[in-house]
């Protein structure tokens, strides 16, 4: 049967993390991004929600309840407070996703349990690469067989690097088709060197430079079996798609709350229709492209590989998340504009979702 | 509460299925034609659904997916043929109102002949007038009460159905009129008026940019007497909260929140059927639209066609919401609207899109492109324009009555 209703225990759950993203996230997204650093304590506290503990298997400590749908809905709040901080919470699902997903048991046992215990350890995947028409499928940094090591060479960019953290999920192209390794923080040859956009500040990122980096042939993401690179994106497509109806949403609410209380000419400017109409376009768009969220993930929930829907979801998002943002900073007019106002920081965030792949999972 | 999910039931699988075959097989052969005979009768398929198609369909069954099943029917009968679909004998807007507003032995009177061995029957609604579109509240039919009936006065244009309704035996068109002008919405009222009342004269059909196999028609009410108890709802005129609590005008209302996730329904059948077009003349030209292409590596043609698709989904499943809250009787005023708003645009886009990309031979009337483009403009103006749904939809996100936002 169709439908369009969290459950009760999902309902809960998305409760849970508004509040919390009302009362630790958007209260130090301002400052965190300014500071150019992650709000640490929204972020520890954030890990005590278990969120992604949660969804890792239980004989590792998790929850064993891993589920795309919720993954979603959990995101979307998240960003709502905020994108970095949000990006941030959700990091250690970076390297644990895909170790759950195609790991072998060895992987497992030495990349899980790290995730499930009282610390917040953070994760980081390497895709992206910083070259003009870099194709995430398909990419550039070569990984080669040598002995029992395989040996990585090439660049990557928009690296999540949080303190704490020790290793890093890096996919290279072995032989004409794209694999992931486990590598260590600390592997000689590999330097990281830090990133400044314009959006996600709170969240640091690196450029990393991997330089004949050699990892044991164990560190090969499903050993033998090796990984499956699209599914990785899907998941991360779904991820971004959420995260960015938590931005538009914000910026929506933000505006319509503005536009509720700015008078111009005599009246409440959400009395006039260019405000108003631009306002019900807003929440029509970010409604749809919810919806087109949650099927994707549901398809992933399903078993489905889902690249067409999360790509389609992912899609609408980079083009109504901006509209929205944009718009937002408009009904604001010069209090959009200024840093006193979220609207520039949702604009700011909205645009990079042009470029984000696999900066979360579900 | 069931999850959420976006899997039919097994019963809604079958209706679509259903209701595929039968567009397929019986709406588009004559799609063509009837788009070039306009006004006239399309017999093939108006006898075809009456003797056969509307016997043995699978019913519309609740709890279950119930309006999305409805709403999934709507958009393969469009996807068939949006014209001709309206030209289908069955209630219509005119049977939604009787149902929503209607007495058990109104909806006996009205209902049954559809549900009947007769010949063919419709029903319409009558609301647009010369000086009145978008601005219901600004009728100037009138309903007078002389002794134990309604004399009806006025003129209705842009009636949906209306040369059926208004002719052939038992059917019935629902005439918006005022009982009271001065006293605004709350003095407008629903009327049942039969086919053939005297009185009630069929004026002309209007030639159309598209759907043109749909009887548009003009009406002329000139004394036009139907019993009393021909009124839908309370004959009450209320002045101090205008229609609250009145099925009058509000119940006439509250069939849009019905009758809108439909109109996105029927929207997106003709959408789907412009873009399945497109991707069906690119296959065949082993054209193959990416999925993981990176952005500078995509074409213009896959950008749009994602964008389409995208677009058309999502179109879909605010649709989908809409039927879904009103399957489960939630307030669904809101939803509907954004439903509305976003599917009459969306395909209006998408068709002008699809004509575009496929050349000379998209506007040529070789293929029926050019027709789905006229058919889907029409989307974004009846069952409330693009405008006014935005304005529901800004009314009730900034929470603002009607006189604060106007």
């Amino acid at each position: 049967m169709i439908d369009f209703e969290p459950t009760e225990e999902q309902a809960l759950v998305v409760a849970t993390v508004r509040q919390f993203a009302a009362n630790e996230i958007r209260p130090r997204a301002r400052a965190a991004d300014e500071a150019k650093a992650p709000a640490r304590e929204a972020v520890a506290a954030a890990h005590a929600l278990g969120l992604i503990a949660n969804a890792l298997p239980s004989r590792f400590g998790g929850g064993g309840e891993r589920s795309a749908v919720l993954g979603a809905l959990v995101a979307e709040e998240l960003a709502w407070g905020d994108l970095a901080c949000a990006l941030a919470i959700l990091s250690p699902a970076l390297i644990a996703f895909p170790v759950a997903d195609f790991g072998s048991a060895a992987q497992q046992a030495a990349w899980l349990p790290r995730h499930t215990g009282d610390a917040f350890v953070p994760g980081a995947l390497a895709l992206l690469e910083p070259a003009f028409g870099a194709d995430p499928f398909r990419p550039r940094t070569q990984a080669k067989r040598d002995g029992a090591h395989y040996v990585l060479d090439g660049r990557k960019c928009m690296v999540p690097w949080l303190d704490g953290g020790d290793g890093v999920l890096v996919f290279a192209d072995e032989g004409g088709r794209p694999q992931g390794f486990l590598v260590p923080r600390d592997a000689d040859g590999l330097t990281a060197a830090p990133e400044s956009y314009m959006g996600i500040q709170a969240l640091p990122t690196v450029e990393l430079a991997l330089a004949g980096v050699r990892v044991p042939a164990e560190a090969r993401l499903g050993g033998e079996r090796g990984s499956d690179l699209a599914r990785v994106i899907a998941r991360g497509r779904v991820a971004l798609a959420a995260l960015g109806v938590g931005v538009a949403r914000a910026a929506f609410e933000v505006a319509r709350d503005y536009a509720k209380e700015r008078e111009a000419f005599g009246t409440k400017i959400g009395q006039k229709q260019a405000i108003a109409f631009l306002l019900a376009q807003m929440a029509i768009e970010i409604d749809g492209a919810r919806l087109l969220t949650w099927e994707a993930a549901w398809h992933l929930d399903q078993g489905a590989d889902a690249l067409r829907e999360a790509t389609l979801a992912l899609d609408q998002v980079r083009r109504i998340g901006l509209e929205v943002s944009d718009g937002a900073v408009q009904v604001l007019g010069g209090h959009g504009y200024i840093r006193e106002y979220l609207p520039e920081l949702h604009l700011r965030n909205a645009r990079g979702f042009a470029s984000f792949e696999a900066l979360a999972l579900v | 509460m069931p999850p959420i999910s976006f899997e039919p039931t097994e019963a809604a699988r079958a209706a679509r299925d259903h209701f595929h075959r039968m567009a397929s097989e019986r709406m588009r052969p004559v799609s063509r034609k009837y788009d070039e005979l306009e006004h006239e009768l399309p017999r093939e398929w108006v006898d075809w659904y009456w003797n056969v198609g509307r016997r043995g369909g699978p019913l519309v069954q609740g709890p279950g997916d119930g309006m999305v099943q409805v709403c999934m029917q709507a958009e393969e009968l469009c996807w068939g043929d949006a014209g001709l679909y309206l030209r289908t004998p069955f209630a219509g807007l005119g049977g939604s109102a009787v149902a929503a507003a209607g007495t058990k032995e109104q909806k006996q009177r009205f209902l049954s002949v559809f549900q009947g061995d007769g010949p063919p029957a419709w029903g319409a609604m009558a609301i647009t007038e010369p000086g009145a579109g978008s601005d219901s509240a600004a009728i100037e039919t009138t309903a007078v009460l002389d002794g134990d009936e309604w004399v009806l006065n006025g003129t209705k244009i842009f009636c949906t159905g209306g040369e059926g309704a208004a002719s052939a035996p038992g059917g019935f068109v629902v005439v918006w009129a005022t009982v009271d002008k001065s006293a605004g919405r709350g003095g407008i009222k629903a009327f049942v008026v039969p086919a053939g009342t005297p009185g009630m004269t069929l004026v002309g059909l209007e030639k159309k940019l598209g759907i043109r196999a749909s009887d548009t028609a003009t009406l002329r009410f000139e004394g036009c007497r139907v019993p009393r108890a021909n009124l839908l709802g309370s004959a009450e005129v209320r002045r101090d909260s205008p229609g609250a609590g009145d099925k009058g005008f509000k119940g006439a209302m509250a069939t849009f929140d019905a009758s809108r996730p439909i109109v996105a329904a029927m929207a997106v059948g003709v959408g789907r059927a412009a873009l399945e077009c497109l991707q069906e003349e690119l296959a065949r030209e082993g054209v193959t639209v990416r999925y993981d292409a990176p952005p500078v590596q995509q074409t213009a043609l896959e950008r749009d066609v994602l964008q389409m698709e995208a677009e058309l989904q999502a179109a879909r499943l605010l649709t989908w919401r809409a039927a879904a809250m009103m399957s489960r009787g939630r307030p669904n005023n809101l939803e509907a609207s954004m439903a509305k708003a976003k599917a009459g645009l969306a395909v209006t886009k998408i068709t002008q899109k699809a004509v575009e990309w496929l050349g000379p031979r998209g506007y040529s009337k070789q293929l029926l492109v050019e027709k789905w483009m006229r058919d889907a403009k029409i989307n974004d103006i009846y069952e409330g324009t693009q405008q006014i749904n935005l304005l529901i939809v800004a009314r009730r996100i900034l929470d603002y009555s009607s006189s604060m936002l106007r």
